[in-house]
């Protein structure tokens, strides 16, 4: 089990905050909807904090501008992966952004067993630094 | 006295005669795309001639000196000198006023008088002799219109807002730091417990600061080994990835480069330095954040000794145009709220310059000219002194989500200890970036949402209670000169 504060994966806006609800994730979906940005859900059963490339939950949502269609897909995500980290992510195509300006978790594992750190001790007193994320002993898509 | 300028023969005459008829003063110029244009604040000495003291300005910081010399004429002369076009009284100065008067001078110089890539080029000639000037009284740069052609030969912010964000995996917040204290003393191990316990309670970032080098009590390579030890494992503890600015300021760039190299070996994300090591070694250092994927952070130690007196020396917008140029991803800018100087729409203005691709010309907010960013990166600013949990919704408001938050005496003075401390920081933060979204007037109902997230986050709730009266109600000494007026409607 994690040992921070809230014993969770803090990865996105919100992860320490309560889970959000399904009437407060569609507040968020809205406000990213007003700065014309496009949602997408993704998820992952590999939360190290440098795994760019969650898998997609199907393509960003470009020309879905209705709250209420993109919960559905969000709880769709949810439906087919409930043990897995899934996170909406908002993208700008702004000039000067062109990124995600939005990423919050609304979905994760029910034991989240976190990472260990692996030290390598190398020359001098300095230590060559590994995460592992503990999930990964286990093969793809048998983890939690 | 005549005002016009002299010109052929007599102009060249051994001999002293005004700037303003040397040709460094020419209100029909109309300044070209390519002109760096200057707006300098001139407080006269009684009895000169505001727009003498004008043309002087242009002409001390351009091709003049006190006397003619025959040698001009060897030179495209005419397209060299800079030229006073505009000078206007500052309101609120001069007679029946407590200030004397000031005036706006509007210089505008060729861009071939400055080497490409080059701030110290550019300062030597804008802020170089011309301050020390005996026909002014005093002097202050307050902005600077920087053009497109310039700006294209600077590298700009290393890393930038999109790629800082892209690298750290995180968005649409601000981010959190803290600095770590006390500032001096801590031996290598104590200092990096201080690091542990504020990034696993919450924080993104733990920051050294401007005044940790290489001292007998901690060593510079002791700092970054117990430093890098304690980021990790707050990375492993959180998964999330974090960051401690290594400041790697010192007496020589060797020296520089050698403990930068070493925070790249240890597999830092961000190294820090000092305003202080000047111009060419801030540039020097962001070439080489570019090169080694390192985000750069810049501490503005100095800066209050020529940026917070309003009649002279310059105005901190000009530093924050500088060091985007530069190339320097974090600039401390100003927290409105906290204990170091700040009016809320000054800070606006240097926020703005920071952050925008674009900065339209505003009066209210210091901003005399467009300014065009050219594509140059975006620089993060950091909100830093005397700031608390208490405040979020107002750092919020007057700062936007594109910021770093520290809080340092916020952080690791709350009475349950650091880890805590940073657990109420990022709370508080969540729950108002939650509610700001949600559409709620979070600036008024600020106190209430902090309220209502401190019911299930006890470290909020004693931080509340701890620092509720603390607010710093001091009054600006650098505010605008405009204020926008209301039009009467009819």
């Amino acid at each position: 089990m994690m040992t921070n504060p809230g014993n969770r994966l803090t990865q996105g806006q919100f992860s320490f905050l309560p889970d959000l609800t399904d009437t407060q994730i569609t507040a968020q979906i809205k406000y990213a909807l007003s700065r014309g940005m496009a949602i997408s859900v993704e998820y992952t059963d590999d939360p190290h904090p440098r795994n760019t490339y969650w898998e997609m939950f199907g393509m960003p949502m470009f020309d879905l501008r209705d709250p209420a269609g993109i919960l559905m897909e969000i709880n769709n995500c949810r439906k087919s992966f409930p043990n897995h980290y899934i996170r909406v992510m908002a993208f700008d195509s702004t000039q000067g952004w062109e990124t995600p300006r939005m990423s919050f978790i609304v979905n994760r594992p029910k034991k989240e067993p976190g990472f260990g750190l692996v030290r390598q001790e190398v020359e001098g007193r300095r230590i060559q630094y590994t995460i592992h994320s503990y999930a990964t002993d286990k093969p793809e898509s048998d983890r939690y | 006295m005549a005002t016009q300028t002299v010109k052929g023969k007599e102009r060249y005459k051994s001999g002293v005669i005004p700037y303003k008829q040397m040709g460094y003063w020419d209100p029909d110029y109309a300044p070209k795309d390519t002109d760096i244009i200057t707006l300098f604040r001139i407080t006269p000495q009684p009895g000169v001639d505001p727009d003498e003291a004008a043309a002087a300005v242009a002409g001390e910081s351009s091709t003049a000196t006190w006397t003619v010399v025959w040698t001009d004429r060897l030179t495209a002369c005419d397209l060299y000198r800079a030229k006073a076009f505009r000078v206007d009284p500052v309101p609120n100065t001069g007679a029946g006023t407590k200030t004397e008067p000031q005036y706006f001078a509007y210089i505008a110089y060729d861009i071939d008088l400055f080497e490409p890539g080059s701030i110290a080029n550019l300062t030597a000639s804008i802020i170089g002799n011309v301050f020390g000037f005996k026909a002014v009284k005093a002097l202050r740069l307050e902005d600077m219109r920087i053009p497109v052609a310039y700006l294209k030969t600077f590298q700009g912010p290393a890393t930038g807002i999109v790629v800082e964000r892209e690298r750290l995996d995180k968005f649409g917040r601000p981010l959190l730091g803290a600095t770590t204290k006390p500032k001096l003393g801590l031996s290598g191990r104590n200092y990096g417990r201080v690091v542990y316990e504020a990034l696993k309670g919450g924080l993104d970032f733990v920051k050294d600061d401007e005044n940790i080098n290489s001292q007998p009590f901690m060593h510079w390579r002791d700092r970054f080994l117990y430093c890098i030890d304690a980021v990790n494992r707050a990375s492993a503890a959180t998964g999330e990835v974090k960051g401690h600015y290594l400041n790697v300021t010192a007496g020589t760039m060797e020296d520089m480069y050698e403990r930068a190299d070493f925070a790249k070996a240890l597999g830092s994300v961000i190294v820090m330095i000092d305003l202080v090591i000047g111009y060419t070694a801030i540039q020097s250092m962001a070439k080489w954040a570019r090169k080694n994927d390192m985000i750069l952070h810049l501490h503005r130690a100095g800066n209050s000794t020529y940026s917070r007196q309003k009649n002279h020396g310059m105005n901190f917008r000009v530093i924050c145009k500088w060091m985007r140029m530069a190339g320097v991803d974090h600039i401390h800018a100003g927290t409105v709220v906290g204990k170091l100087e700040g009016d809320p729409l000054m800070i606006k203005g240097f926020y703005d310059t920071l952050r925008e691709s674009r900065t339209p010309q505003s009066l209210e907010n210091g901003l005399f000219f467009d300014q065009d960013w050219a594509s140059l990166n975006k620089v993060m600013p950091v909100a830093s002194g005397g700031i608390h949990a208490g405040q979020m919704h107002q750092l919020i408001h007057y700062l936007g989500e594109d910021v770093i938050l520290q809080f340092g005496g916020g952080t690791i003075g709350h009475p349950m200890g650091i880890q805590a401390g940073a657990t109420a920081n990022r709370v508080a933060l969540e729950a108002m970036i939650l509610a700001r979204n949600e559409g709620r007037d979070y600036f008024k109902e600020g106190p209430q949402i902090l309220e209502a997230a401190a019911k299930t986050c006890t470290p909020l709730k004693a931080a509340l209670e701890t620092w509720k009266d603390i607010s710093f109600n001091y009054e600006s000494t650098d505010t605008a000169d405009f204020v926008p007026t209301a039009t009467p409607s009819a």
